[in-house]
């Protein structure tokens, strides 16, 4: 017979298919944090000494902080002693050179993930930096982004070969101040991209970072920063996996992307961390802050997110419209199966005239997860004219899940144009009746109702990503129904 | 072609149908008629493999198959087709999307490769225009926005293009106005062939003035309480229903 409520329920069971271990040695510190680790980490990263200062001045900070409780997820308190601060495959001194001096295990790692490093495998028109645990361990297409002035190398390397551009912006987004996980990526980051767009280059290929965590027992602390300058145009994608593992990891990124005067960033992101099992054992804490700085008149950023891994999702990709007219964009998809909780949105913040923002977001809850939007958008007095479209839909599959949104929104300027519209809604009987009768099976009409209800979101998406998006969505989805 | 014996289904302790015994061979149009209320929905909806409904006696065999024991998109696949009374809308999903999912489900389920998407497109538009429709459905969200009108005749779009052995129309012929009705029709009867067989349920003759059954059924109180040709329905036209559920009552 067809699915009926409970069975629904049932269809959200499906393997974790990147959850494969790599056997690689390692150098992987012991589990602990004092200063004592973020000196030796900044002398095995080769840093300059402002660096070292820097992440000193966050740690610092972070100790007289305490872990936020305000977003709508339950977890333990995380025990910052019992985790290491930095792993990383074992390589020789000097680090790769090329793709042969890379451990083939981690290179077949990438392969089965379907992220060949090998250039000539790769499709034509993306570039990949590849980051293992705590290195970047391959960035493919260097030579032709050089030619074109694009710098786009692992951010640990831009510390040594560009340090003015990293005392310039690094911090200027996302200061170290700025929230407990922050100030904690900020002392011990380890590796992450580093992009920089010089003006009125288009880069000619889209860029993207594929993040891995292997090994057991560490955090991940990535940096990410993008520096688009006057006129420049750049789209960045961002995958994410790790192994099934029982115990909870925590992947604490800062991500900072500045668009000057008429530049664009587009920064997709599919995040598919392991979401723990079917219990709720295991899974990845992602807790990640992510800013934008539309600094420059007429800049644009626009950040498409679809998240669909992770035990928790703590995350705001904002956009702070600083330059006049500048405009801003987010468009979510956020899924939620089994015991993941996710809390995630955007901010808007209106500073410049004629500013204008977009929130796109949809929330699915499946089996006991629940789905938080928290959005805010504050218009200030100086933002004449700014104007603000939101759209926040849930979609409840099953009944023991949550949807539930939290939207602020501060206006100091008469002239702001806000406008929210939000929608609840579930699978229906009805539908998936419908569609079963039409001689689809029911996790195909699930599948096929979830991709119609994120459409919006992923016509955002470069088309690869598009595709690997809307087969994931059904991957999370499938045994939902009986 | 479909076999319903002594057939009684309830929902929850309620009894809707109380007995239907019903044979249906490959060709024939079968039209249900009854007041509302006399189990015609059910019966369409116990058919296509709806949940919440309990068989507590009887049995349907369809093409020698125990149909009761399949799951509905076995149904469908094994060509039982219920063109809904109430088209459900699914928003984000375009028309031409489902219509390829659906037909490869199909297809697979019968050993055929996925349809070629030139071919498709073909047949598609070929069918859309017999129904008179505007290309630009095929990319409209299943059904959101769609009149009354509009979403009937994409049931019949959707069946014309599965092209299934069983159709079940439920009450096609309400909420449309008459033009929309000969529309309709004239895409129901193009699909007329001795192979396939069809299973009208409705509450008015006038649908019956543009496809003309072999046999018509009047069903009242859960049971099938008098078969005749064609011109039964006229009968009921003018009498009503009632002097038939009081023979029924008398009995």
């Amino acid at each position: 017979m067809s699915a009926s409520a409970q069975e629904i329920n049932n269809l959200i069971n499906q393997e974790y298919k990147q959850g494969f271990v790599t056997e690689l040695e390692t150098d992987t510190f012991p589990p602990g944090l004092d200063e004592s680790v973020i000196h030796r980490l900044s002398k095995i990263k080769n840093e300059p000494e402002f660096m070292l200062e820097y992440r000193l001045k966050a740690f610092r900070h972070w100790q007289t902080m305490k872990s936020p409780e305000w977003a709508f997820v339950n977890f333990s308190p995380i025990d910052y002693q019992s985790i290491s601060y930095y792993s990383a495959p074992k390589r020789k001194e000097d680090g790769p050179k090329s793709l042969d001096e890379i451990d083939p295990q981690v290179l077949e790692a990438y392969k089965k993930l379907g992220i060949p490093l090998d250039e000539q495998e790769r499709l034509a028109g993306i570039a990949v930096d590849a980051v293992f645990d705590s290195v970047s361990v391959a960035t493919t297409f260097k030579g032709k982004l050089k030619d074109a002035g694009v710098i786009f190398c692992p951010i640990s390397e831009a510390l040594r070969e560009h340090p003015e551009l990293i005392k310039e912006y690094l911090g200027s987004v996302v200061p170290h101040t700025d929230n407990y996980f922050a100030a904690l990526n900020a002392a011990v980051f380890t590796d992450g991209s580093f992009v920089y767009i010089p003006k009125g280059v288009r880069c000619p290929m889209e860029l993207s970072t594929y993040f891995r965590i292997n090994a057991a027992n560490t955090g991940q602390f990535e940096r990410t920063l993008i520096i688009a300058d006057e006129g420049s145009h750049v789209s960045y994608l961002e995958g994410c996996t790790a192994p099934m593992r029982d115990e909870n990891q925590l992947h604490a990124a800062v991500v900072e992307l500045i668009a000057m005067k008429d530049a664009v960033i587009k920064y997709s992101t599919v995040q598919n961390w392991y979401p723990g099992d079917k219990n709720g054992l295991g899974g990845i804490y992602n807790f990640v802050t992510k800013r934008a700085d539309c600094r420059g008149d007429n800049s644009k950023v626009s950040w498409t997110q679809v998240e669909t891994g992770s035990a928790i999702t703590w995350k705001y990709p904002s956009c702070i419209l600083t330059g006049d007219n500048a405009i801003g964009e987010f468009y979510s998809v956020a899924l939620t199966n089994n015991y993941q909780q996710a809390d995630t949105g955007t901010k808007m913040i209106h500073i410049g005239k004629n500013t204008s923002s977009t929130i796109v977001s949809k929330g699915i809850s499946a089996g006991k997860a629940q789905n938080t939007y928290r959005g805010l958008v504050k218009v200030l007095k100086s933002a004449e004219n700014a104007r603000n479209y939101t759209q926040c839909d849930s979609l409840l599959v099953g009944d023991k899940c949550g949807a539930h949104t939290f939207p602020y929104i501060e206006v100091k300027q008469p002239s702001a144009q806000i406008e929210h519209e939000a929608t609840t809604s579930k699978i229906s009987e009805d539908q998936l009746f419908f569609c079963q009768q039409r001689g689809l099976s029911a996790e195909d009409a699930v599948s096929m109702i979830v991709n119609g209800f994120c459409k919006e979101v992923f016509k955002e998406l470069p088309m690869e990503f598009a595709v690997e998006a809307q087969a994931l969505l059904g991957l999370s989805l499938e045994g939902s129904v009986g | 072609m479909l076999s319903i014996k002594n057939l009684h289904v309830s929902v929850g302790d309620k009894p809707i149908l109380k007995g239907i015994n019903l044979e249906i061979k490959a060709g024939e149009i079968h039209a249900i008629m009854g007041p509302n209320g006399s189990g015609k929905s059910t019966l369409s909806h116990i058919l296509s493999g709806k949940a919440g409904y309990t068989v507590t006696e009887g049995s349907v065999t369809y093409q020698g198959k125990d149909l009761l024991e399949m799951a509905p998109e076995i149904r469908a696949r094994e060509g039982v087709f219920l063109a809904f009374q109430y088209p459900v809308e699914i928003p984000g999903v375009s028309n031409i999307y489902l219509l390829k999912a659906a037909l490869n489900s199909i297809r697979k389920h019968h050993g055929q490769s996925e349809v070629d998407a030139m071919d498709f497109l073909t047949l598609v538009k070929g069918k859309v225009r017999l129904l008179e429709m505007d290309e630009k459905f095929l990319y409209r969200a299943v059904n959101e926005g769609f009149s009354g009108g509009e979403k009937k005749r994409n049931e019949i779009l959707q069946m014309a293009i599965l092209e299934p052995k069983l159709c079940i129309l439920d009450e096609t012929d309400s909420g449309l106005d008459i033009d929309a009705l000969k529309i309709v029709s004239e895409g129901v009867n193009s699909l007329r062939s001795s192979e396939r067989s069809f299973v009208m349920v409705t509450h008015y003759q006038r649908l019956l003035d543009y496809i003309k059954p072999d046999f018509v059924h009047v069903l009242a109180k859960g049971q099938i309480v008098k078969s005749g040709g064609a011109e039964l329905a006229l009968e009921l036209e003018e009498k009503g229903y009632s002097w038939l559920e009081d023979n029924q009552a008398a009995a």
